[in-house]
């Protein structure tokens, strides 16, 4: 059977073997939750709550008027501890919102529940999931209400929905549509009644069986214009412009967006949000998470407060067994690594992945001996050793025009790579060298 | 937690090979086409094997620890080098020439242009043809089972002699090189390679079928099949003109490739004051692998066409 696939690509090691069958496990987090501003792409919150004050479960504590944001919830009941720098997943410092909980999970009425959807129009279902803090729970974090409002005009004929999960030792989304595959269609239903001219596709990557076959469960003639498609396993087939392609034998040209080619793509975990958003008036509280790797004693899949530190969870999932030597927040081949585990989850976060020494190795570099490895790794078609020389010489305007925006980020060419070279390194280091020449043309160009 | 944790920039994860595995794969491929040439032309093909590979390893350790470079010499590319030179000399050769083709590949060939991935020129090839223009004559001297002889190819340009079976020629009970007669032998190490993914099937098969149309367009005597399987033309496809270094990164750019060293061999074979092209169309296209290189990128999603600029 030919499966859909793309250009390109690796087959890494999927290690999904240690989560893949375990029950999603609830958390509560005790003492304190850290809620930093910045849990999304584009504009930072400001909090809206002042040290003392008393917050509930659902409760906004921190919004912005820019349209590409969104609000923050609290996740517990209790007291506004304190507003300041905190340490976030990636190391950065950050403001935060630090809540005292009180251990008695105190819900607000922030949002309506709506029993019925379709009584609802499209504007007012964004303006919903808008207001519960939606965001690309893939780990892009881009707000989804923006996602959902294209720019007028372009007429949207696919919502490709991701449950691809192609990195390595994450299960969140493959036990989510295990578990609960209703509140994904459910979610899917809701955004074909944003855009009724669509038809819904949730894409699997074809090594979950089980995930498929309870989606495919969960099908009926009421879901005439959805169908699971299962993908050929391969790395990166959760990447958008991957998906795209293999679902609707469409190219993104370069710089533009989905919804260009009458897409767009959620991850299975936001449209099971955005159901119980607009269903059951529930914003975005918490995530579901993968805690594993082989330094992790009883690696786990845990549904966790936001906000929860990632202590807790490695906790939960019984300690370490031997002294990690990385420590990442996502999967190995795009994770970032993390300079402590006293810091929030945030609504991006899809998996804590701790990595004993032997399985942490440091690389050492070596000539590039022109293998071409590289080249037929690539998904987006680059040349990942020229791009290499070129940022390497400072080539920034070489490193543009051989497409070098075009990066993914994906990894797969240092994963590639006999030589052990840091492509995807140079290449993150050729895009912000081209964008800092930019805002300099720019600089330049007001003086 | 005691000790401080990695940070690192993603991917985390790396595929199991490694530049060493590589070359130590593509040795191991070699390994049939000695054994086969010992049986024919007996003990003196390892010592020259030996001496070529000494020279080479040694030479590199050498320039590098002179020019206070890190020693890379355990990356396996140095001794295969070695070892690709000794197939491509006769069994008869002086010891000391092949000391100093090896010690030519590597310093001149290879390091004088920066080390491994950095040469323009095949080094195995680039030294064999120092040595075949330094000392012509015992780089043509071919001896089978005691006796000098014509190699197949030199029998077909000069019309005299007969040739020897397909057989023969499939085997390796031919006069030629070290390690280029034994075609089951090569044929058996390049299927291996190409199964471990190591090399693509590209260049060699482009190659070796444009030298059989070809020739018989060229109305050569000793039909395609002779062509195909004299002379270090089954070598050279398989382990030299797949030389990562020194060919195309992309497929369209191998195809290129691959097809010019089958233009250059059959022309200087059929045409040219030499028996044999071989060696000489992998070193003439080698040259031409920037150019080849920069018109056939590889074509980036979303794009429909892209103009060379590199």
């Amino acid at each position: 059977m030919n499966l859909p696939t793309f250009r390109g690509g690796i087959h890494p090691p999927e290690s999904k073997f240690l989560t893949e069958n375990k029950e999603i496990e609830m958390l509560v987090p005790k003492g304190e939750l850290v809620y930093p501003m910045s849990q999304h792409l584009g504009a930072p919150c400001a909090p809206i709550v002042k040290k003392g004050d008393k917050v509930l479960v659902g409760q906004k504590i921190a919004d912005t008027d820019a349209f590409v944001s969104a609000p923050i919830m609290s996740s517990v009941s209790g007291v506004v501890k304190e507003i300041g720098n905190r340490m976030t997943i990636s190391g950065a410092i950050e403001t935060c919102v630090v809540v005292e909980s009180d251990g008695q999970f105190e819900h607000a009425a922030s949002l309506l529940p709506h029993k019925d959807f379709r009584e609802l129009e499209p504007s007012e279902c964004i303006k919903i999931i808008r207001e519960a803090g939606l965001v690309g729970m893939g780990g892009a974090t881009f707000p989804t209400h923006v996602k959902l409002s294209p720019p007028p005009g372009k007429k949207i004929k696919w919502i490709i929905v991701n449950g691809a999960e192609c990195e390595p030792f994450l299960n969140c989304d493959n036990r989510l549509m295990i578990e609960h595959p209703e509140p994904i269609i459910g979610g899917l239903k809701i955004c074909l009644h944003i855009f009724p001219e669509a038809e819904g596709v949730i894409a699997v990557e074809n090594n979950k069986p089980e995930a498929i076959k309870r989606l495919t469960g969960e099908l009926s003639e009421h879901t005439a214009k959805i169908r699971v498609a299962p993908h050929d396993v391969k790395y990166p087939q959760g990447a958008e412009k991957m998906l795209i392609y293999t679902v609707t034998g469409q190219e993104i040209p370069p710089g533009a967006l989905p919804a260009e080619v009458g897409c767009l793509v959620l991850n299975v975990s936001t449209l099971a949000h955005i159901w119980y958003a607009v269903t059951d008036g529930i914003p975005v509280l918490d995530r579901i998470i993968s805690v594993t790797g082989d330094a992790v004693a009883s690696p786990k899949n845990i549904i966790a407060p936001l906000g929860t530190s990632v202590r807790e969870l490695v906790d939960a999932a019984g300690g370490f067994s031997c002294e990690p030597a990385k420590i990442l927040s996502g999967g190995p081949m795009m994770g970032i690594s993390m300079r402590s585990i006293d810091v929030p989850i945030v609504k991006g976060t899809s998996g804590i992945l701790a990595l004993s020494p032997k399985s942490a190795p440091t690389f050492e570099e070596s000539n590039c001996i022109r293998c071409g490895r590289c080249v037929s790794a690539c998904p987006m078609g680059l040349w990942p050793s020229a791009l290499d020389k070129a940022v390497r010489l400072r080539q920034y305007s070489v490193f543009e025009q051989n497409g070098g925006m075009n990066c993914i980020e994906c990894g797969s060419c240092t994963y590639a790579c006999p030589s052990r070279r840091f492509l995807t390194q140079t290449c993150r280091d050729g895009k912000s060298g081209v964008m800092a020449e930019r805002r300099k043309q720019k600089e330049g160009a007001k003086k | 937690m005691n000790n401080p944790l990695v940070i690192a920039s993603s991917p985390h994860i790396r595929a199991e090979t490694n530049t060493r595995k590589i070359m130590a794969n593509v040795i191991g491929a070699l390994v049939p086409a000695g054994v086969a040439s010992v049986y024919f032309f007996g003990p003196r093909a390892v010592a020259v094997v030996a001496v070529c590979v000494a020279s080479c390893v040694i030479s590199e350790a050498v320039w590098q620890k002179l020019s206070g470079k890190k020693t890379t010499v355990s990356d396996l590319s140095a001794a295969l080098t070695g070892l690709l030179l000794a197939y491509n000399l006769p069994p008869t050769i002086p010891l000391w020439m092949g000391a100093i083709g090896g010690a030519f590949a590597m310093i001149i060939v290879k390091h004088f242009f920066g080390g491994l991935g950095q040469n323009i020129i095949n080094p195995a090839l680039a030294g064999r043809a120092m040595m075949l223009s330094c000392w012509p004559v015992a780089m043509t001297t071919w001896t089978l089972d005691g006796v000098s002889g014509p190699t197949p190819l030199a029998v077909i340009k000069l019309s005299e002699g007969t040739l020897p079976s397909l057989v023969d020629m499939l085997i390796g009970h031919v006069g030629g090189c070290i390690g280029e007669t034994s075609s089951v032998a090569l044929l058996l190490g390049g299927a291996y390679l190409i199964w471990k993914g190591i090399i693509s099937w590209r260049i060699p098969v482009v190659y070796i079928i444009t030298v059989a149309l070809l020739s018989a367009l060229f109305g050569r005597s000793g039909g395609p099949v002779t062509e195909m399987l004299s002379g270090g033309l089954i070598l050279g496809a398989f382990y030299m003109a797949t030389d990562y270094v020194t060919s195309p990164m992309t497929p369209p750019g191998q195809i290129v490739f691959a097809f010019g060293c089958g233009l250059i061999a059959s022309l200087i074979r059929a045409f040219g004051g030499y028996p044999e092209g071989v060696s000489y169309s992998i070193l003439i296209m080698n040259l031409a692998v920037p150019i080849i290189d920069r018109l056939t990128p590889p074509r980036v999603l979303g794009e429909a066409k892209r103009h060379a600029s590199k």
